[in-house]
């Protein structure tokens, strides 16, 4: 069973359409004890990771999570769930599960877009990501793949061992990071057409060693 | 670096996609969930549905096709069209749908974006506006005035001060419709375009008188739009989807390679 964990930060709808696309079994659920039990998990997210947080804690969920990482089950985290993997958020100074040493930072404040103006933020759209490190959810991953973004926020891992992918947006910044059992994305896999699925799907039958 | 946005637009009326010419004399052209793919695979970036169904009764018609396009293709898609509540909101991005568009119930109650982007994220609410030019006045400092009703009613505000206004009030996105240029293929309007991009800090999806790349090109330039909705031009198979990314390449716009 795949968990898809409900902590009441945004549309999960989507995520369990993808997975079922995919011909796997989506199970939403807010319930740590079937959290903690699932086969695999998956914890996507909008909004910011300090309410994130709260409705982790709020469900009693944090411990459900943290038991799952030490115990070896595969987990990806989305969006939002790439950032509340760190230590800590600059966005409202809020502390996050720490499963991977590191914070959260803010897209600096008029980045330069080339032509004059300041680049937006959000930053929203299909992006790239230059693959750093190898890793088994990128199998079958184009050099060309874009993939869509919607955020204001990104990790920063202390390690750079923890860094799997990075994409240009005004500053270079960590869009897939993961340590051991846990892998994540800044982009949104469920819409980001086929190479996302992709990562989706080989996330369904990934073996962590 | 973010790529430009190629949109197709399909409009919905009692579950048919149709497309008219300055909103009016629609012909049928299909099925929406069936274009839906179509245009996923064919390398859109992101679709809108406009639902046009006069029948306020009949829109859970248009919320079964939400449910049926959200399982059929992984890209952001936008619903917008008689929306005029949050709970209206509400229903359609459960169904599937990443965004919400709301133009006249915007124009006559503002509060509703306020609404929706905290409940749902800046990010999912668009502002639609449908704008005429009608050259500076009273009131219409910038020449451009918000109109409603697929243009028939002019509602005496400015256009320029409505998109910073719906900014402040937590839109995520706009898309600017020029009824002048609808329908025309004769190119999007570009003063009205650039006017608004320059004075927004949220992304600007231009609509509305596309039909040919390098109206496209343009727009995505010198117009300084994100996005550009395109319709007739890829429902009439005058151009697919990749055409027309292939051409702006060229171009030297930065677009998502789906070829």
């Amino acid at each position: 069973m795949i968990a898809i964990v409900d902590y009441g930060a945004g549309n999960l709808t989507s995520v369990a359409r993808a997975v079922s696309f995919l011909g796997y079994t989506p199970r939403v659920t807010r319930d740590p004890a079937e959290i903690a039990g699932a086969d695999r998990i998956i914890f996507p997210g909008v909004g910011a990771a300090g309410s994130a947080m709260t409705g982790m804690e709020e469900r009693g969920i944090d411990g459900a999570m943290k038991q799952a990482f030490g115990a070896g089950t595969p987990m990806l985290g989305i969006c939002v769930g790439c950032q509340i993997i760190m230590d800590k958020s600059q966005e409202n100074d809020a502390r996050c599960l720490g499963l991977i040493p590191g914070e959260v930072h803010a897209f600096p404040e008029k980045m330069d877009s080339g032509d004059g103006y300041p680049l937006k933020v959000p930053h929203m759209g299909w992006n790239g990501l230059e693959v750093v490190q190898d890793h088994p959810l990128f199998q079958g991953v184009g050099k060309d793949d874009e993939f869509y973004f919607v955020h204001s926020y990104f990790p920063v891992p202390k390690d750079p061992k923890a860094v799997f992918g990075r994409t240009d947006y005004g500053v270079t910044f960590a869009s897939a990071i993961g340590t051991d059992n846990l892998f994540a994305t800044q982009f949104h896999l469920e819409k980001s057409g086929e190479p996302g699925l992709l990562i989706l799907k080989n996330f369904c039958v990934w073996k962590p060693c | 670096m973010l790529s430009k946005r190629i949109i197709p637009c399909l409009d919905v009326r009692e579950g048919k996609t149709t497309k008219g010419v300055k909103f009016q004399n629609n012909v049928e052209i299909g099925d929406p969930v069936e274009m839906a793919r179509f245009y996923y695979e064919a390398g859109a970036d992101e679709l809108v549905f406009y639902d046009i169904t006069a029948s306020h009764e009949k829109r859970d018609i248009m919320i079964d096709v939400v449910k049926r396009v959200a399982e059929t293709i992984f890209i952001p898609f936008s619903v917008g069209g008689g929306i005029r509540t949050l709970e209206d909101m509400r229903t359609v991005l459960l169904a599937g749908a990443e965004k919400v568009s709301v133009n006249s119930a915007a124009v006559k109650n503002p509060d509703i974006i306020r609404q929706g982007a905290q409940a749902f994220g800046n990010q999912c609410v668009v502002l639609g506006m449908d704008v005429k030019h009608v050259g500076q006045k009273e009131g219409i400092p910038s020449g451009y005035e918000i109109v409603i009703n697929g243009g028939r009613t002019y509602m005496g505000m400015d256009a320029l001060e409505w998109a910073k206004r719906a900014q402040d009030l937590g839109a995520g996105e706009i898309c600017l419709n020029s009824i002048d240029a609808d329908g025309t293929k004769d190119g999007y309007e570009m003063n009205l375009t650039r006017l608004i991009s320059d004075a927004v800090d949220i992304p600007v999806i231009a609509s509305g008188g596309a039909g040919t790349p390098s109206h496209l090109a343009d727009i995505l330039t010198q117009g300084r739009a994100d996005a550009a909705l395109i319709a007739s031009m890829v429902h009439f198979g005058t151009y697919t989807v990749n055409e027309i990314k292939g051409y702006l390449q060229e171009k030297g716009v930065k677009v998502r390679k789906t070829w």
